[in-house]
């Protein structure tokens, strides 16, 4: 059983990295939030690409941010993503 | 408005073009179709079909360098075998039983604005 953090998926609803990101935490049953960016706007968008580039200065997705920012994965790196919630 | 172009009829389009220049759709159709359709979508949203896997600012204007096929695809196939969402590969990359490469992003990052 994957150990309990709190994991939040930033993506992008046309990324079919972040769709497989996505997929891979719920077949793995990771409780997790995403927030797809690129459907933000105004103040939220800034916000959210704000806190992103603390983590994530390249700004890519998807971006994996694993107890603020104890733990951030860059791009679906299906393993480090096992290593990370001990899958 | 001239009717919605499919996925399938852009795969048959490109594929004629980028083929022989190397340019290789990845065999991975989990990753080609659900790709070209996110193009289309893009393209529907933005007027032009931007990156799947990037933030689009918004304008054709200041998204020009990730306007599909996007400027970072030579060097990052030649780098990695693959441009950076997947779209598209190296003959070689699409003789591996797993086409799918983690490229790193080579588009600066002041190039996103962020605003809306």
């Amino acid at each position: 059983m994957a150990k309990s953090c709190n994991v939040t998926l930033y993506a992008l609803s046309t990324c079919i990295h972040c769709k497989k990101a996505k997929q891979f935490l719920e077949d793995n049953g990771v409780p997790f939030t995403v927030v797809f960016v690129d459907q933000l706007t105004g103040d939220e968008r800034k916000e959210t690409i704000a806190r992103i580039k603390e983590h994530n200065p390249k700004l890519s997705f998807p971006t994996i941010i694993i107890d603020e920012g104890t733990c951030v994965i860059v791009g679906f790196h299906k393993e480090e993503i096992e290593e990370a919630l001990d899958i | 408005m001239s009717a919605q172009m499919t996925a399938e009829q852009l795969f048959a389009m490109l594929k004629k073009f980028q083929e022989p220049k190397g340019n290789f759709f990845n065999k991975d159709m989990t990753m080609t179709m659900p790709l070209l359709e996110s193009l289309l979508a893009n393209k529907e949203r933005y007027g032009y079909m931007a990156c799947p896997c990037r933030l689009p600012n918004g304008t054709f204007e200041e998204d020009k360098d990730i306007v599909c096929p996007c400027v970072y695809r030579e060097a990052d196939m030649e780098e990695y075998g693959a441009c950076f969402c997947g779209l598209y590969v190296t003959a070689e990359v699409n003789e591996r039983d797993d086409t799918a490469i983690v490229v790193p992003e080579r588009r600066p990052p002041e190039k996103i604005l962020g605003q809306d």
